[in-house]
């Protein structure tokens, strides 16, 4: 299963609509990066400006399919090996040749990165060995068949052997910011800008703009007014409130683009009480959330139109599963749950609740577009069926923590959450939301609702087994399909991200919700 | 005088202790950085490692011993989101800050003290009442909105000023500072004057009452019946006394510009020491938080003292040993 594509396409995919012209861009982001070390933390902000420095072994394109990057092919050669062809004539910014001990030397920096708050350890965890067959061929042994390796190779920059005792601060300061990408570091400035400069020698042709400059303005409404007042050229996270008014703006052009993330609820299905359940009275009462048919009684009571058109301004797409469609591993059989208040009301009489019960929804106020009012959209819906809902939302510091709970589960009954797939694909969400959790594997840590079911686990497993494509993703639509019917969480909507840029000026959307100068088009 | 500082000293060091433990208790209680700041792909190991890592395995007390332990050494403990050392954060953006707060205290000095002194000598004319009218608004205006105002009005549809950021440093006597150059300036203007305007308002305020009360008493009555003219009464007599309470309250203000001009440092994403005990406090980083207060609690007592010394100079009755603080 080799796969190879050639120069002239390669080209036309990494540097989107090459111009010559000579253009500086001011991209304003919400929030700051938290280092230039490309192996530091694990965030989207951060990835989407040192992927701009640095290269990886794979890209992932706007829609997070894979491409080639500094290797041009590869794939398994036995069950556990995979070999991987490198670019040949690639130079880092300081002129020395890439080859693959660059390689091989950022793979073994990643899990040693001192003060690292979230590592990139994950992705390398699988390799047992890495074997340098020449300058430019690369083996790597993993620990079983590993069918994910591309993907997650995709997310690791490389950077240059040439300097193995850099530091974050080095990084951060500059000396040590060598990559082989489109755009090389020439300041970052904490809390103020970073600013990178074109790389006329890039593999993939050289960049469309001269300078970049990145700026974070936390404050929704203080970006929409740089980008109206021309200090930025290009914002990310126009708030749904704004966008009507821009639209009527002739000077901004918006672009939007459904993202990776589902919004979703997960459901304490598991315990025998749960923390936020009583009866009418006020009384605990035994977990509801145990029977299948309360919890689809809750899926059937969500009006998603409604929230969708009402609550986030028609800027969102209802959800039936964990990813939209398109992705790899979405399933075509399954449809968005319609909205059916009667028969929520029936399904909770024969489930024994004829007068409900009462219930409090928790969310984050701080985390995802518009989250507060999604929880009390939803929290009036299930009182609409017999369910009295409240609602507590929190910010983001305080609510994860407690959402996570302890070993003893989640400190929540009902809550909204989001899951964007860093994979771009679906295995990424089955198997840290709804697998059966398991400390060892670290399957199912984020599956707060502690949803579990025998079948669904043994599909997930024989699809992280299978290496063949089309396999696998047939083997993930039929677990998500299992998840979905037994309501292993409630798929609410998934979120569309909008930018806005100057008249003549485009954004090419992406579903990983990075902002990039290489998805701008000049008009 | 010796007696009177060494005092105060030993006060700031309990005041800075006391803070310690409630910033460390409370951003306890609130939960966990490592939620936050760990990606969502991560394994339980890494995860357990990670809380390791940043010590926030032990137990609170022994936390907070190990922190008390670097405090000695000069040491206030490495930022979990950024890795750096946490007083080296603040610090760097300590500059941006006090450029910011230096040009709003200007403002509010020059333009309420005059405004302020017109409307006490001549309280009932118009532009008197005009003045005191314009200060309520200083007052009630949110400042968040407020901002925003100024943004709309002179960066998007006047186009006169930048709507943002820190512009660019000109460097003088080996000083670097938004005030040497021009771009630099123009993105000072804004943020400087979102910020002045509330103590604008509280100087004019402050002022009036001050001339109004002091405008009566016997020796200004004197002074003027000795036949010194009306500039030397106002400037010299009147001035210079009412001068004790202005001073007290530029100097609290002055600590208060500098340690909470969160909103503003937001509206306008100007990178000083706000905006970073904001994200720290949304991230739940520590360290950072804690060597800010820290910071905070320094200047004001620093703060404190000058006022204290400026009465002092101010007023001739005043003997600061003699003070029981």
């Amino acid at each position: 299963m080799w796969k190879s594509l050639s120069a002239a396409t390669l080209a036309a995919g990494m540097v989107l609509g090459t111009v010559a012209h000579a253009e500086d861009i001011t991209i304003a982001v919400a929030s700051e990066v938290t280092a230039m070390d490309p192996h530091y933390h694990n965030t989207g902000n951060n990835n989407q400006i040192v992927g701009l420095i640095y290269d990886r072994l794979l890209h992932q394109d706007s829609n997070q399919q894979l491409g080639p990057g500094l290797a041009v092919e590869w794939g398994p050669i036995a069950d556990d090996v995979w070999e991987f062809q490198l670019r040949e004539g690639v130079t880092f910014h300081d002129g020395s040749a890439f080859t693959a001990e660059d390689v091989v030397f950022s793979y073994e920096r990643v899990p040693n990165v001192p003060n690292s708050p979230s590592s990139f350890a994950t992705y390398t965890a699988g390799i047992a060995e890495i074997i340098v067959v020449d300058d430019h061929t690369i083996q790597f042994r993993t620990n079983g068949p590993y069918p994910l390796l591309p993907i997650d190779l995709s997310t690791i920059q490389i950077i240059s052997s040439e300097n193995p005792e850099a530091t974050t601060e080095e990084f951060n300061a500059g000396p040590a910011s060598i990559g082989t990408g489109p755009y090389r570091f020439v300041s970052y400035t904490p809390g103020e800008s970073i600013v990178l400069e074109a790389n006329p020698d890039y593999w993939g042709g050289a960049p469309q703009f001269d300078t970049v400059t990145y700026r974070p303005i936390s404050s929704d409404a203080a970006r929409v007014a740089a980008l109206l007042a021309g200090d930025v050229d290009v914002i990310s996270g126009v708030p749904t409130s704004d966008i009507e008014t821009l639209e009527g703006n002739e000077d901004i052009v918006l672009s939007q683009g459904v993202s990776n993330r589902v919004i979703y609820l997960h459901i304490d299905s598991r315990r025998v009480y749960s923390p936020f359940v009583t009866d009418n009275d006020g009384n605990q009462i035994f977990n509801p959330f145990q029977d299948v048919r309360v919890r689809r009684a809750i899926s059937m009571a969500i009006d998603r139109e409604t929230i969708v058109e009402e609550v986030m301004e028609g800027i969102a797409i209802p959800a039936g599963q964990v990813l939209p469609e398109g992705f790899f591993g979405v399933s075509d059989n399954i449809e968005v749950p319609e909205y059916d208040p009667e028969g929520a009301r029936e399904l909770l009489a024969e489930a024994g609740y004829p007068d409900g019960f009462r219930l409090t929804i928790h969310g984050p106020n701080d985390r995802y577009i518009n989250d507060e009012q999604i929880a009390q959209a939803i929290a009036q819906m299930l009182t609409r069926v017999g369910i009295q809902t409240e609602v507590e939302t929190m910010p983001r510091s305080v609510y994860f923590g407690r959402a996570t709970g302890d070993e003893n589960g989640s400190e929540f009954s009902l809550m909204l959450v989001g899951w964007g797939s860093g994979t771009g694909e679906a295995s990424s969400p089955l198997r840290a939301l709804l697998h059966t959790r398991d400390d060892d594997t670290g399957l199912g840590r984020t599956n707060r609702g502690r949803y579990s079911s025998a079948a669904f686990d043994a599909t997930l497993q024989l699809a992280l087994n299978t290496v063949d494509d089309d396999l696998r993703q047939e083997l993930l639509a039929r677990a998500t399909e299992i998840a979905m019917r037994e309501i292993g969480l409630i798929p609410t909507h998934f979120q569309v991200n909008t930018w806005a840029t100057r008249a003549g000026l485009r954004y090419l959307p992406r579903t990983d919700e990075y902002t990039r100068p290489t998805n701008v088009v000049i008009e | 005088m010796t007696v009177f500082i060494i005092r105060r000293l030993m006060q700031s060091i309990l005041v800075i202790l006391v803070m310690t433990v409630l910033v460390f208790a409370g951003v306890y209680a609130i939960g966990n950085p490592v939620e936050i700041l760990i990606s969502q792909d991560a394994t339980e190991a890494e995860r357990a490692a990670a809380i390791a890592r940043l010590g926030l395995d032990r137990s609170l007390p022994e936390q907070y011993l190990a922190f008390l332990g670097n405090l000695v050494r000069g040491d206030l403990g490495t930022s979990f989101v950024f890795g750096e050392p946490a007083l080296q954060l603040v610090l760097q953006r300590f500059p941006a800050t006090m450029e910011l707060a230096i040009c709003a205290m200007i403002l509010a000095i020059f333009m309420g003290v005059p405004l302020g002194l017109y409307a006490g000598l001549k309280p009932e004319s118009i532009a008197g009442r005009t003045i005191m009218t314009g200060s309520i608004f200083g007052f009630s205006l949110p400042n968040f909105w407020q901002g925003l105002m100024l943004i709309m009005l002179f960066a998007v549809i006047l186009q006169w000023l930048p709507a943002g950021g820190r512009g660019e440093r000109g460097e003088f006597l080996g000083i670097e500072s938004s005030f040497f150059s021009w771009d630099g300036i123009s993105h000072l203007i804004l943020p400087a004057i979102n910020l002045a305007l509330f103590k604008t308002s509280l100087v004019i305020r402050l002022t009036r009452a001050s001339v109004r009360e002091t405008i009566n008493l016997d020796y200004v009555k004197f002074a003027r019946a000795k036949g010194l003219r009306p500039r030397r009464v106002i400037g010299l007599h009147v001035l210079k006394n009412i001068m004790i309470p202005l001073v007290t309250i530029i100097g609290l203000e002055f600590g208060s510009v500098i340690a909470f001009a969160v909103v503003t440092e937001t509206v306008f994403a100007w990178p000083g020491m706000g905006k970073l005990i904001i994200d720290s406090i949304f991230q739940l980083d520590r360290p950072v938080i804690v060597a800010y207060l820290i910071v905070i609690v320094c200047l004001f007592i620093t703060i404190n003292l000058i006022v204290d010394i400026l009465y002092a100079i101010l007023d001739p009755r005043v003997r600061l040993s003699d003070q029981k603080a």
